[in-house]
């Protein structure tokens, strides 16, 4: 049985609307108008036990809606969620005793003591056992490297530091299934890696289902065989990175260099860019071995490279408005 | 996957508010310890309002011939100064808390704790209060010397005392709540508060003991809950109550606490519901 189900799940609020200025200001005292905004539109998905998923689309696409609805935060509007078998927004305390949300941008600790103390408050809230509880907190202490950190007050920690007792505090009951959004914003790339691969070794170890936001797509990358793309509240794409960048970027990148220096190779695709001698040609994927093989006849090539695009501009075209319109299609199809 | 079937009994629950109390008030006392100048200020500012009216209602019982509505001299101190013990302990959450929770998103990490939220503000309350205590000896001891109240509490005066601000102090923090818990439908919630204060000024028994009221005020206080988390406690504490009637009171607290639970949860679940998260 899934991990994970959701169906047709939306979520809609109710935002006041007025015009700027004191004109506007006053008539709304007796005239209030509100407009309905839609967060999440019947979406639909299943995630297995132990996979890791990634959960992309651009900022105010519903994704960290989709996971607040999913730890229990909001109550959806309509359609139904199953995460662990129980129903999220019923908030049951033995679901929450085996899930985590983690928010990049937010701060759950108590910020005048230090982590070691907000750790032990944790054993308390989650019920684990002394013994259980000190093995699991100095495993994490020594997988992220905390032993320094732990004992100063949070709010003498740095951003980076900040996230690690963070993440740490709320893997401590070894939830099953994890809500990460944005786990390494704002972080330097070192913290990046380390918080990555302790969320790697995690899923690996208690085998933790896990569906992760994140705008770097180092994270998506490194972590998730999966991804769903979503934007404007619909899903536009369930399955394999892999397969992503297959059906939305037809194309393939080529980079010639060439003996001579400068030769024009516009006859064959896009020049991206020209530099030292070092062309970076887009073609179309059908005719990239074509393309390839008359490089190598007709010009002195010294190197030639075939590249996928980046998933960053994979998924830049996703997000434009012509692919989203395609998808739209593919998907209902 | 089967769900993992721990749902905890209620005695377990019992047993993980007992880790969770002691604890969390541990770290709130510490808390407070560490800002030493802000809380000396504070009460400072505390002690300053019993011993206007101390001032006031004493040279008003001397200039009337020593007695007001059975007060002395020694009474009223005797009553300000219990005054200030309640006053602390019955300090509970102001409305900008619950503003800024739901503002801010605050709500998110306590709504996702397997415990309900209030018992994070008992708790934290309850450690802010140990620290409350150490700064109190001097403060009631200066005024002990200063005023010479007519205070001789028998020991069950004194249980009961303590049994009675405890009551009051649980009391006004569930009504607390029940007010606070309107933010999720009003997101301000400031003026409802004023408006709570303002009536409890005058009918809890704060500005004025209750017996000096008029008939019609009194009756209309024993049917709020002000007095029952303010005046009555100090009136236990000053000997004007029987046990019998001391008894009466404590239940009447305990009704107060049980109402105003039962209208809070029912506030808590429709309101959480509307919660929108924004911000976390």
């Amino acid at each position: 049985m899934a991990a994970i189900e959701v169906s047709n799940l939306s979520k809609s609020f109710f935002v006041p609307v007025r015009d700027a200025g004191l004109k506007a200001a006053l008539q709304s005292l007796v005239n209030r108008k509100t407009r309905e905004v839609q967060a999440v539109k019947n979406v639909s998905f299943t995630i297995e036990p132990g996979e890791v998923v990634g959960f992309l689309g651009p900022n105010g696409a519903g994704k960290t809606t989709t996971l607040k609805m999913l730890s229990g935060l909001l109550y959806p509007t309509h359609g139904t969620a199953s995460v662990l078998s129980y129903t999220p927004s019923q908030r049951n305390k033995s679901y929450l005793r085996q899930m985590t949300l983690i928010m990049g941008n937010r701060n759950q600790l108590i910020w005048d003591i230090p982590a070691l103390d907000s750790f032990e408050l944790n054993r308390a809230i989650y019920r684990l056992p002394e013994a259980e509880f000190h093995q699991t907190r100095d495993e994490f202490i020594e997988l992220l490297d905390m032993k320094e950190i732990v004992t100063k007050p949070v709010r003498n920690l740095s951003l980076g530091e900040r996230m690690k007792v963070e993440i740490a505090a709320a893997l401590l009951h070894k939830p099953k299934a994890l809500f990460l959004d944005e786990p390494t914003i704002g972080l330097d790339v070192t913290m990046q890696r380390r918080i990555r691969a302790f969320i790697q070794e995690y899923n690996q170890r208690y085998n933790a289902t896990v569906l992760l936001t994140s705008h770097y797509m180092a994270d998506v990358e490194a972590l998730c065989k999966r991804v769903i793309v979503i934007h404007h509240g619909r899903i536009l794409f369930d399955g394999a990175l892999s397969e992503l960048v297959d059906r939305f970027k037809a194309q393939k990148r080529l980079v010639v260099t060439v003996e001579q220096g400068m030769v024009d190779l516009s006859r064959f695709g896009e020049v991206v860019s020209q530099e030292d001698g070092r062309i970076t040609l887009q073609v179309s994927k059908k005719e990239a071995p074509a393309i390839t093989a008359r490089l190598l006849n007709e010009f002195p090539v010294s190197d030639l490279l075939v590249e996928d695009p980046s998933i960053e501009d994979v998924i830049e075209d996703v997000f434009s408005q012509r692919i989203g319109a395609e998808t739209d299609t593919a998907v209902a199809a | 996957m089967s769900p993992i079937t721990n749902t905890p009994s209620r005695w377990q629950e019992i047993k993980v508010l007992l880790d969770f109390y002691p604890n969390r008030m541990k770290y709130a006392a510490i808390i407070k310890a560490q800002y030493r100048l802000s809380a000396f200020l504070w009460l400072i500012g505390l002690a300053i309002e019993p011993v206007i009216y101390l001032v006031v209602w004493t040279t008003v019982a001397k200039e009337r011939g020593g007695v007001i509505g059975g007060y002395t001299a020694g009474g009223f101190a005797a009553y300000y100064i219990v005054w200030t013990i309640v006053r602390v302990m019955g300090i509970g959450l102001n409305p900008w808390v619950f503003e800024w929770r739901v503002r801010q998103g605050q709500w998110s990490p306590l709504i996702l704790r397997p415990m309900h939220p209030i018992h994070d503000d008992f708790a934290l309350l309850l450690g802010d209060k140990v620290m409350d205590i150490v700064w109190l000896i001097p403060v009631v001891s200066i005024l002990i010397n200063a005023f010479k109240p007519d205070l001789n509490p028998t020991w069950w005066q004194g249980l009961a005392f303590v049994v009675a601000c405890l009551l009051g102090f649980i009391a006004r923090t569930v009504w607390m709540w029940v007010l606070g818990l309107i933010t999720f439908w009003t997101v301000r919630v400031a003026a409802i508060f004023d408006l709570y204060f303002a009536v409890e000024l005058l009918l809890s028994g704060r500005v004025v003991p209750l017996d000096l009221l008029p008939t019609w005020a009194r009756d209309m206080a024993n049917w709020l809950p002000y007095q029952w988390t303010f005046g009555f406690p100090i009136e236990v504490m000053i000997g004007r109550l029987s046990p019998t009637v001391t008894l009466q009171g404590i239940g009447i607290q305990l009704s107060w606490i049980v109402v105003g639970w039962i209208i809070m949860q029912w506030l808590w679940r429709r309101g959480v519901r509307r919660y929108s998260a924004v911000g976390a």
